[in-house]
């Protein structure tokens, strides 16, 4: 049996296309994909996000049981309820999921992982708390709800009611903070400004249907990963896994190297890679002819293959195809994709492709 | 169930197939096939003049999801192709049996037009796809 979140009567009832998505049904779309996507670049929408994974750890031990565990160092939360994005690696620089971790008070600290990952993410926190004085705790007591867009947080506001509104407003780009029964971030996955809210399941509808009254469009897992992938944000499982290491995902700017003598589950491995000139790396692609880029297209160079789409897609902003690549060192401005057995041009540019509704590319 | 018109042709693979006055046969896919595909964002035709087989892939349609061929439903040469889906490829949702046509063909077999499926037949076909 599917799992389902609390909200997928309110999918049904605005006509969601609903699929299977790690063992979840989740809403596709609610009829167009590109409406969804085009909403919330330059209004708001939102989304379940449900299937998400909360993890409390708390105790004596939190901040040196991170400080262990996680690729990037919680040491870097310096005011309470900031939020940090991190890699949580296996002893070969693997990734075994990516993360936001917040520091909620004195040793409590929130993990958000993905839905997709669940168990082993679980099993793999639990079996490395054993050293330490810490609780691992799912919540699996609370849903979740992504408000995203330029409009997001006004009509989140509008939803929040007044007195609660005031509080919220003043959260900061990347902090968290508990409001009564709701958990709100000013976090996000789709490159534009918004708030996401933990909150008990039997206040789910409730919000949800108010962010609705507040004029905020629900938008499914499609237009999710579109505006995701523009964002320049890597999605576990596909861009990166086990197999991989944050070097070889984009993701070098998580690694916390400082200090030096900082153990982490993983930091042998990628000392060991830092500095490898054979090492892949991660770039964006742009197409310059027409055409859409789909993940595990191949990326040529002179005739020889150099590396692979992760994920790619058709940008509804640029009205262009995009794709983020893992390739070998070679490839610098310029490349070429098999798209059924016919090489066509892209070029190498900077992640991300858009953010905050604006185009980042350079002409 | 979707639009299925009763004066077309249809195939297992979803594409549909009109008789013109010229001779010439229209050819798009059905409502059925843009529902299931999503947001249509590239479609890529054959070149006018080029001679197909019933059951080549002769164009692609990309929606937002996937990229998916399409077959020539019967024998003969492409005497045209949509001009207006190079630019507005979403036209094959809004109006796919209509303005969001892709190619025609000259048949080279007349007959196997009438080996295709009927909308009645399409229909029980299209429900276990």
């Amino acid at each position: 049996m599917a799992n389902k979140t609390v909200l997928v009567q309110e999918h049904q009832k605005l006509g969601a296309k609903i699929v299977d998505f790690a063992g979840w049904d989740m809403p596709l779309h609610y009829g167009s994909q590109l409406d969804e996507h085009r909403m919330v670049r330059s209004d708001a929408g939102m989304f379940d996000v449900s299937h998400m994974t909360v993890v409390d750890v708390s105790g004596d031990d939190a901040a040196v049981y991170l400080r262990y565990l996680l690729a990037n160092n919680v040491d870097r939360l310096t005011r309470r309820g900031k939020a940090l994005y991190s890699c949580m690696l296996n002893e070969s620089g693997g990734i075994i999921d990516d993360l936001i971790v917040f520091w909620c008070g004195d040793d409590f600290y929130r993990v958000i992982v993905n839905a997709a990952t669940r168990d082993k993410d679980l099993a793999w926190m639990k079996k490395q708390a054993q050293d330490f004085l810490v609780q691992v705790r799912e919540r699996d007591d609370l849903s979740m709800i992504a408000v995203q867009g330029p409009n997001a947080r006004a009509k989140a506001h509008v939803a929040l009611g007044r007195e609660l509104a005031a509080r919220v407003e003043a959260l900061g780009i990347f902090f968290g903070e508990q409001f009564g029964s709701l958990f709100i971030s000013r976090t996000g996955y789709t490159g534009e400004d918004g708030y996401e809210i933990v909150l008990p399941h039997n206040e789910a509808v409730a919000m949800w249907q108010a962010l609705l009254a507040a004029g905020v469009a629900p938008a499914g897992l499609g237009a999710r990963d579109t505006l995701r992938l523009e964002a320049g944000m890597n999605l576990y499982g596909t861009d990166m896994d086990e197999n991989t290491s944050p070097l070889e995902s984009g993701l070098a700017w998580t690694i916390g190297w400082e200090p030096k003598d900082r153990d982490f589950i993983g930091r042998a491995a990628l000392e060991a890679q830092r500095g490898d000139p054979q090492l892949p790396h991660f770039i964006g692609l742009m197409l310059t002819d027409r055409g859409v880029l789909r993940n595990h297209m191949t990326v040529q160079l002179d005739g020889q293959q150099v590396g692979e789409i992760t994920s790619g897609t058709f940008s509804p902003t640029l009205g262009q195809a995009i794709a983020m690549a893992r390739v070998s060192g070679a490839v610098k401005n310029r490349c070429q994709i098999d798209i059924r057995g016919k090489l066509h041009d892209a070029r190498v540019v900077k992640l991300p492709f858009v953010r905050n509704g604006r185009s980042c590319v350079e002409a | 169930m979707s639009n299925i018109p009763a004066q077309l042709k249809y195939t297992r693979s979803h594409e549909w197939l009109e008789q013109r006055a010229d001779g010439t046969v229209r050819v798009g896919i059905t409502d059925h096939a843009q529902d299931l595909l999503g947001d249509m964002v590239y479609v890529e035709l054959p070149e006018d003049g080029r001679v197909v087989k019933a059951g080549e892939e002769c164009a692609v349609v990309e929606s937002v999801k996937a990229a998916s061929d399409v077959y020539a439903p019967i024998s003969g040469t492409i005497t045209a192709i949509n001009p207006a889906l190079a630019g507005a490829p979403e036209i094959v949702n809004s109006d796919p049996y209509g303005d969001g046509w892709l190619f025609c063909i000259q048949p080279a077999n007349p007959a196997e037009i009438a080996q295709l499926l009927d909308a009645t037949a399409y229909e029980a076909a299209a429900q276990d796809h």
